[in-house]
């Protein structure tokens, strides 16, 4: 890889530590990926926030880095393990809330905004056509490639960390317009899918697939389903974007036999004690329909709704949050279903979810089981 | 045989070998290095203290994180073997000082699992 001399003296160490260690990280992703020079990103959006993914390692070293690393470019962070409003409610011992503390200290102090948030294309405005990002929440970095027409590769955490630091990352792979262009398409061969169906596509296509897939045979897929879709595939695979309608290379169908082998893998419990909705968060849409589906109804279980802190006023004003926690709702800012520590095996033996991506983390990491079935077979099932 | 350095070092050890990808986040248990994921072809197996083996990293970006803190548990793989670099691997193991090579397809499929290897991943070599 060709480096600029600025960038081979602060690889060097001759600009400080901190420079040196984020131009490591560039330089070996840059020969992975075989590219031949950094290039300038406009925005970083951060993974590693949550005390229960990153534990005392990931926490000791934010607190070295941020003594003098400074973020150079726009820089938004992903969820963390619990919101700090409500987290009295939640029995989470004193270490962990130091430990969170910590490292939301750490990401602040290196100067992220602290969005806390694993959907930054809904809640941020996005940049025009074709900038490049770098996004490491992989359902992000799909949605980003895919929907919201910017580049990014599937970041890894400290990628996106080095790209925060140097406002720079590697041309290569999805950066790159070649590689962009799919060799396989998927053929949606499930006849009306909901947004379940979409995220076991999703989960489908990240195995099969490589920097890129078509998918056809789907018609319009709301934000709902794409979301599913995007953090399915995030989890399964490599694959870091999508295409709609034109079929181009190998073709594959996805049909109802495909389904229910995905279903069996990850539907790991006939029946649930608590239900969660986000993963991703829910955005401001799906929160104004999720209230009008539980209108005169109340959840006949605990149901933990994740949400973005940005759109709280919003909730608030239009009066959906009043009308969540009267039908028996607890909403959450500022974390996620994915890898929280609020759902804890001891006291929870399945959760139901309507979340692919939120299904592999439950069953692998929380180690609970998971009912996962769609939104609207959850509030069927769910409440009176 | 010859390999690609992405991240530099020198580490002698026992090969384990997997044709499944894996998951860093949600397949590992960062505090012992034992593979968690049941549908895991390693399912039970520790990474510590070996030369790892493995297609490529997928799942969340978190799994360098996860990398970072095997090292940071001493519980980390000596060094690492893939067939194509994903960002996740390849990051956490220059944080981590994990050397990481990249192999061509014959000859990843030529390795022997617990074959006792030296990882030159200076010179690029793997004997």
């Amino acid at each position: 890889m060709e480096l600029t001399k600025y960038e081979e003296a602060a690889l060097d160490g001759r600009h400080g530590e901190t420079l040196s260690l984020a131009y490591r990280v560039l330089v070996a992703i840059g020969e992975a990926t075989q590219s031949d020079r950094l290039i300038p990103i406009k925005w970083a959006h951060l993974s590693g926030v949550n005390y229960n993914t990153i534990g005392d390692a990931g926490k000791d070293f934010l607190s070295h880095l941020s003594r003098d690393a400074k973020f150079t470019v726009k820089t938004t962070v992903n969820p963390m393990g619990f919101d700090f409003d409500t987290v009295s409610r939640y029995k989470l011992d004193a270490k962990f809330i130091e430990g969170q503390q910590s490292i939301k200290n750490s990401y602040e102090k290196m100067g992220a905004i602290p969005s806390f948030s694993c959907i930054p294309y809904e809640i941020f405005d996005v940049p025009e056509h074709g900038t490049h990002v770098s996004f490491a929440e992989s359902n992000a970095a799909i949605y980003a490639n895919s929907v919201s027409g910017l580049k990014t590769n599937k970041e890894g955490a400290f990628s996106a960390l080095a790209s925060a630091i140097t406002g720079k990352s590697p041309c290569s792979d999805l950066r790159d317009d070649k590689v962009r262009r799919p060799n396989l398409t998927i053929r949606m061969k499930v006849e009306t899918p909901d947004e379940l169906a979409y995220g076991m596509l999703g989960y489908f296509a990240g195995k099969v697939a490589g920097s890129s897939v078509a998918f056809s045979g789907t018609g319009d897929i709301d934000r709902r389903s794409c979301k599913s879709l995007c953090a399915g595939m995030g989890t399964s695979g490599r694959c870091g974007m999508f295409t709609i309608g034109e079929e181009v290379g190998e073709k594959m169908d996805f049909d109802k036999k495909e389904m229910q082998i995905i279903h069996d893998e990850l539907n790991t419990s006939e029946k649930g004690d608590v239900i969660a909705l986000g993963s991703p968060q829910l955005g401001i849409e799906e929160i104004a329909d999720l209230t009008a589906m539980l209108k005169g109804k109340s959840f006949r279980k605990r149901c933990m709704i994740f949400c973005p802190r940005a759109i709280k006023g919003q909730m608030k004003d239009l009066g959906f949050t009043n009308e969540l926690e009267r039908a028996g709702g607890e909403v959450l800012y500022d974390c996620c279903t994915c890898l929280t520590p609020l759902i804890d095996k001891d006291d929870v033996d399945a959760v139901i979810t309507n979340s692919v991506k939120g299904a592999y983390y439950l069953n692998t990491s929380n180690e609970v089981g998971v009912n996962l079935k769609s939104l609207k077979q959850i509030i069927n099932d769910e409440t009176i | 045989m010859n390999v690609q350095v992405i991240v530099k070092g020198n580490v002698k050890g026992s090969l384990l070998i997997t044709k499944s990808p894996i998951n860093f986040l949600g397949g590992i248990d960062k505090k012992t290095g034992i593979i968690h994921d049941k549908n895991h072809d390693l399912f039970g197996k520790s990474i510590s203290n070996k030369i790892l083996a493995f297609p490529f990293g997928i799942g969340s970006s978190v799994g360098a994180y996860t990398i970072y803190s095997l090292k940071y548990n001493k519980c980390a793989p000596l060094g690492i073997i893939c067939l194509k670099a994903d960002l996740t691997t390849a990051s956490g193991c220059a944080i981590s000082n994990i050397p990481l090579v990249i192999a061509k397809k014959t000859d990843y499929d030529s390795l022997q699992e617990g074959k006792e290897i030296l990882l030159d991943a200076i010179t690029g070599e793997l004997r």
